[in-house]
């Protein structure tokens, strides 16, 4: 048992960028669920966001091997890391600008509106309003 | 005190069976103890018009308050509930990442799965078939070009639906509206003519857009594209924007400027990538010439390409800003 | 190298959880965007700085002014608020 959990314990440390990008993700939802402010429930979705890309980042790294882009000629397997990842990634980034700046706009729709920024306060207020 | 604490208790053992029935939720009894404490004139308002209609006042509003206070502590259990339930799922979650993450093949050995044959050919192919020295801009404009029309897509309806949210319209007839734009014309929250923001944006703005515009024009050659090229330039933008107020930048950016940009942009992107999708997915056929690899006019269409992304991006970037700061162009 | 990396990659963490623990949205929106520049430079090291530079020009560049903006929109839309309670 013990031998096992320090096995675990190992891959994870061999692993290190993957669990920091677990653990940047579980801090994001934490900030998503239990924050009542809007900006920051924005801001945890966004840590969400660029802890997923971290992860795809370290997957698709390959020790020694350097950054895609063809020096001299040489176009072999082995002097290049995976580029697959980068490319997913680099869409994903400026997606997530573009949702962000979207709720961004709809929080200072909801702010004109309600007065609040709090999530509560406003589902309250927005419940109230549809029975009047 | 302890007929009131019987009472209480009552009650709580009643709401918590109403809910647990299904019948009220947390949230509705939370909204009518927030409502008394939110919207006060309107619940004053409520009791003087009972006053008049019904006989036993002074009973039923001792019994509403006790209600509130009541419902006022239902809610912070609840919300007390809610947070350990949360923190226990977040707990969860990561704990069940963790043990996947602990199965998962050790970062960085080549001989993990994800470097299959896919990576090999963009890899071994890729100069060849695309032109372009940077392999990741070769796959993103190139091998993958309809994924990469979609994301612009996406820029561009992002931007729409802040506008649809965010415009304030001067031509509007509405007295309200037109209120609105006079409070948030803000420069008058700012110093204006800032003496050291203006010399320091005079030194800065010009290096900033020639670093975006070779970011762009680079991108099949060196690290960068038109998605980095483009945040840069409407960043450049938006620093003169600062610095020089709307009047200067009117006169070089107008509405009619962005809408046929980003259209031109976005109708010459479409235009390319079908006419290469039409001559076959492989692009030597096209008629398009791959130039020498590492020259600025090689690799076919990724340069053009690139430059679309480009103005598509730095378009929207400094669209969103105007729209947050003034509700306008 | 590698200890580099796990100081960046530890104080990421440091910086995700302040932001969750600052009461001010100011200082966790400036919070933040060292939060994206510690992740850039992290990208680098893992050999894509096509990323490194799209992240340091979107994610702590733009996203950051919107924002700021958004706060200073809100507070702009506070200010009113109080100024017609006073006149009241």
């Amino acid at each position: 048992m013990i031998a096992m959990n320090v096995n675990l314990v190992q891959h994870l440390l061999l692993n290190i960028e993957e669990t920091v990008s677990i653990v940047l993700f579980g801090i994001g939802f934490t900030i998503l669920l239990l924050h009542r402010n809007l900006i920051k429930k924005i801001m945890g979705m966004n840590i969400m966001d660029t802890a997923t890309y971290l992860f795809l980042a370290a997957k698709g790294y390959i020790t020694g091997r350097a950054v895609p882009i063809v020096v001299d000629g040489i176009q072999d397997v082995e002097a290049y890391i995976n580029p697959v990842p980068s490319g997913l990634v680099l869409t994903g980034i400026v997606v997530s600008v573009s949702t962000t700046a979207l709720m961004l706009a709809l929080t200072i729709r909801l702010y004109e509106r309600y007065h609040s920024l709090d999530l509560d306060e406003i589902l309250i207020l927005a419940k109230e309003e549809e029975q009047t | 005190m302890s007929r009131k604490r019987d009472n209480y208790e009552t009650s709580r053992w009643k709401k918590f069976k109403d809910w647990l029935d299904g019948e009220i939720s947390p949230l509705d009894r939370g909204m009518e103890a927030r409502e008394a404490f939110f919207v006060k004139e309107e619940v004053s308002a409520e009791p003087i018009r009972q006053e008049t209609e019904g006989p036993e006042l002074s009973g039923a509003g001792e019994e509403e308050r006790r209600r509130e206070v009541l419902r006022a502590r239902g809610i912070r259990y609840f919300q007390r509930f809610y947070k350990v339930m949360s923190v226990a799922l977040c707990l969860g979650i990561i704990l069940v990442l963790l043990w996947t993450v602990a199965s998962l093949p050790i970062t960085g050995n080549a001989a993990n799965p994800d470097n299959n044959e896919v990576a090999a050919r963009y890899i071994e192919r890729g100069l060849q078939e695309t032109g372009a020295v940077n392999i990741v801009t070769g796959m993103i404009l190139d091998y993958r070009a309809f994924d990469t029309f979609g994301e612009s897509c996406v820029l561009f309806i992002g931007s729409c639906c802040v506008l649809v949210l965010l415009r304030l319209d001067s031509d509007s007839k509405n007295e309200s509206i037109r209120k609105m734009i006079a409070e948030s014309n803000d420069r008058h929250y700012e110093p204006k003519n800032d003496l050291i923001l203006q010399k320091c944006a005079c030194v800065l703005v010009p290096v900033i857009m020639i670093f975006g515009i070779y970011i762009v024009l680079n991108g099949h050659l060196s690290p960068g594209g038109g998605f980095s090229g483009g945040a840069v330039l409407g960043s450049g933008f938006i620093l003169y924007l600062n610095a020089f107020g709307y009047e200067k930048m009117g006169k070089l950016f107008t509405e009619k400027l962005y809408k046929r940009t980003t259209l031109c942009a976005l109708t010459f992107y479409c235009l390319a990538k079908s006419y290469s999708f039409f001559t076959g997915a492989n692009h030597l056929e096209s008629g398009i010439p791959l130039g020498t690899p590492g020259a600025i006019l090689s690799s076919g269409l990724i340069l053009p390409l690139n430059i679309c992304v480009g103005l598509v991006v730095a378009c929207t970037m400094y669209t969103f800003y105007t729209l947050f700061r003034k509700g306008g162009m | 190298m590698e200890l580099f990396e796990c100081i960046l990659l530890l104080s990421l963490i440091v910086c995700a959880m302040s932001v969750a623990f600052t009461k001010d949205l100011l200082t966790s929106i400036i919070i933040f965007m060292s939060y994206s520049l510690i992740m850039c430079i992290i990208w680098m090291i893992l050999q894509s700085p096509d990323l490194a530079i799209t992240e340091a020009a979107v994610g702590a560049g733009v996203t950051s002014i919107l924002f700021f903006l958004t706060l200073k929109k809100i507070r702009a839309i506070r200010k009113e608020d109080n100024g017609e309670q006073e006149e009241r």
